[in-house]
């Protein structure tokens, strides 16, 4: 299958942002290849976990969009393969699925935002754009699982607070995501800049990678998934 | 004998021989099994339980009333009582005059009696017509299949039990008693007998119980594949169907393969909850409503949970509508919907970012957003502010104090 994946220009840099497509659909990646086309440039795709490792390393996109499932492992064992290797590409999840233990499972991985397919070409550009600049991309399911993790569980002693637990600021901002506010009217709800929200959400993300295995294996249990 | 009230009766329905332990443990109000293990001592004093049963049979009537006809008796629960009480007999009558090799044999043929009477009984019916079905002699699962722990401890120590008082019952007979080294040989010699017996039998058992567990894996397999199969033709297909017929209107086509969308979701990844029991699910199968009647999408998030009650329903309800009046008037594809429970109150946002409106300017007939959201959470002693401007779109939030009781947001989920 891979053989037949178009011819990869690796220099060609027109200021557009250079976007990589996992996924083991052909037919989607058609899709998301002529919507995306005008905004970005689509500079791979690959269908399996090996060919995608591989042709990453050659190409060195800026954005990888990384679907969940496929039948080798997964975007997840893509995200494990490049992320020591590769640290400066930045992957977002793009899945049909949205259920709690792929998105979550993802971003611990490593990526960087996690957005559901049937998200419109618009915003799948700017979520693109919003990760190859650092930001995190929160959609608003995701920042409700996410709260959901986090739950406060003032009972429980966290061995490490800073790091394993929102602060008051992030878990509004979330709400706030949750709620379907964009970043430009949390800020204006919450009196705070715009980069000053980007940051409370990239610290949430942080925090979620950064969480232990007693709290990833909790909130696995917790919801049954183990 | 039968005192009076209540009187004592036999059960038929839980009968295994005539009713009557079943009966007395009913009457008693203990478990039926210690009643059946009081006969099966008595029958150790010369019979003495097996006299008993039969004058209780004679006596005791059947319960009146009982007009239905008793379930058939069950061989395999009879078994056991049957082989542990031939043992209770044989040992008492080996108590009193066991003589030489036949008295020996005897021991070990009560002995091995009790034992297979137990590990019988100890075996789940179910476990038991498994073996019925999948084994060319059924009570070979008895020993070959896996079980939960405390079943294996049991059958290996009386296993162990019963090979070793064999062992010995056989060497003991055939050496002369006062020679100690021939007790010691004979129980090599069985040792090593035995083990050839283990080395011939071991494929054949081994084998037969892959062949179950493949069996049964393979079952499985089948019966989830034909679930899957059953679950895309009733739906999938049927909504493809629907989709190629309306391929013109595009409405349809959204709300068709939302709704389709939806169900395979909830199939695929949602433990089910009822929406009547469950504040989470209510407030799903409203949105889901919504984006059915008026082929929008709904981006319903919902963090926690809880059991519903009048209140948490009124929330629901108020909810509902206002989904419904973003639906109508706001004039956009997408609406989300946020709610969380906290321990302290209920909280649920609906917005939108569609045209908005001025609410001093609603005028006083319109009872949607006065009754129906404002007016209905007022009532319930929770409250509702509405957020809009023309052209900002609009949020409705909700909010429901609650005291801590049911709320499950930490655990149970």
């Amino acid at each position: 299958m891979a053989e037949h994946g178009p011819v990869e220009q690796v220099q060609a840099r027109d200021g557009r942002l250079r976007v990589f497509l996992v996924d083991d659909h052909a037919m989607f990646r058609a899709g998301v290849r002529a919507e995306l086309g005008a905004h970005v440039e689509v500079v791979g795709e690959a269908s399996t976990v090996a060919d995608a490792v591989h042709r990453i390393a050659a190409t060195g996109p800026d954005v990888v969009l990384l679907d969940v499932h496929m039948p080798d492992g997964g975007g997840r064992a893509v995200l494990e393969a490049m992320r020591r290797t590769h640290p400066q590409v930045k992957f977002l999840a793009l899945s049909v699925s949205d259920a709690a233990e792929d998105v979550i499972g993802l971003i611990r991985a490593g990526a960087r935002g996690y957005v559901t397919k049937t998200i419109s070409p618009d915003e799948l550009t700017d979520a693109i754009r919003r990760v190859a600049d650092g930001d995190a991309v929160f959609s608003p399911r995701l920042a409700g699982f996410v709260l959901d993790a986090f739950a406060a569980r003032p009972d429980t002693p966290v061995a490490d607070p800073e790091l394993d637990q929102l602060t008051n600021r992030e878990r509004e901002v979330l709400r706030l995501l949750a709620r379907g506010y964009a970043y430009k009217e949390i800020a204006k709800e919450l009196f705070i800049s715009i980069k000053t929200v980007e940051t409370h959400v990239s610290n949430v993300l942080r925090k979620l990678q950064m969480s232990n295995r007693y709290e990833l294996s909790r909130w696995a249990a917790d919801r049954r998934l183990v | 004998m039968t005192p009076h009230p209540p009187r004592l009766y036999r059960a038929p329905e839980h009968r295994m021989a005539a009713g009557v332990a079943a009966g007395i443990a009913e009457h008693l109000g203990i478990s039926v099994v210690r009643v059946r293990v009081a006969f099966m001592v008595l029958l150790g004093l010369s019979g003495l339980g097996l006299l008993l049963y039969a004058a209780f049979w004679a006596v005791v009537p059947l319960r009146p009333g009982d007009t239905a006809v008793p379930p058939r008796r069950d061989i395999g629960q009879l078994l056991p009582f049957v082989a542990i009480g031939l043992g209770v007999l044989l040992i008492q009558v080996m108590v009193f005059d066991s003589v030489g090799a036949a008295g020996t044999a005897g021991w070990l043929v009560a002995i091995i009696a009790v034992g297979a009477g137990v590990i019988w009984h100890q075996s789940a019916p179910e476990r038991r017509r498994q073996w019925g079905e999948s084994m060319p002699v059924p009570w070979l699962g008895a020993v070959v299949e896996e079980s939960d722990r405390r079943a294996f401890v049991l059958r290996f120590i009386g296993g162990g039990v019963l090979v070793a008082v064999g062992i010995i019952g056989v060497a003991a007979v055939y050496s002369p008693a006062q020679n100690f080294d021939a007790v010691i040989n004979g129980v090599i010699f069985a040792l090593v007998g035995l083990a050839g017996v283990g080395v011939v039998a071991a494929p054949v058992l081994w084998r037969t119980w892959n062949q179950l567990r493949s069996e049964r894996e393979g079952r499985i397999r089948e019966q989830e594949r034909a679930e899957l199969a059953a679950m895309v033709h009733d739906q999938v297909l049927h909504t493809l169907a629907l989709i190629q017929r309306n391929a013109s209107d595009v409405k349809a086509v959204q709300r068709l393969a939302r709704g389709q969308e939806r169900s395979l979701r909830n199939w695929l990844y949602k433990p089910t909850a009822s929406p009547t029991e469950r504040f989470a699910a209510a407030l799903e199968q409203a949105a889901a409503e919504v984006e059915d009647t008026f082929a929008i999408t709904v981006e319903a998030v919902v963090v926690g949970d809880r059991e519903t009650d009048e209140r948490v329903g009124a929330l629901v309800a108020a909810a509902r509508e206002a989904l419904v009046n973003a639906a109508r008037h706001a004039g956009v594809q997408t609406v989300s919907l946020y709610a969380e429970v906290e321990p302290d109150q209920v909280s649920a946002f609906v917005r939108d970012r569609g045209k908005g409106f001025d609410p001093d300017t609603v005028e006083d007939h319109r009872h949607g957003v006065r009754g129906s959201i404002v007016g209905r959470m007022k009532r319930h002693g929770g409250r509702a502010e509405i957020r809009s401007s023309p052209g900002e779109g609009t949020e409705v939030r909700l909010i429901l104090p609650i005291s801590g009781a049911g709320s499950t947001t930490e655990k149970d989920r």
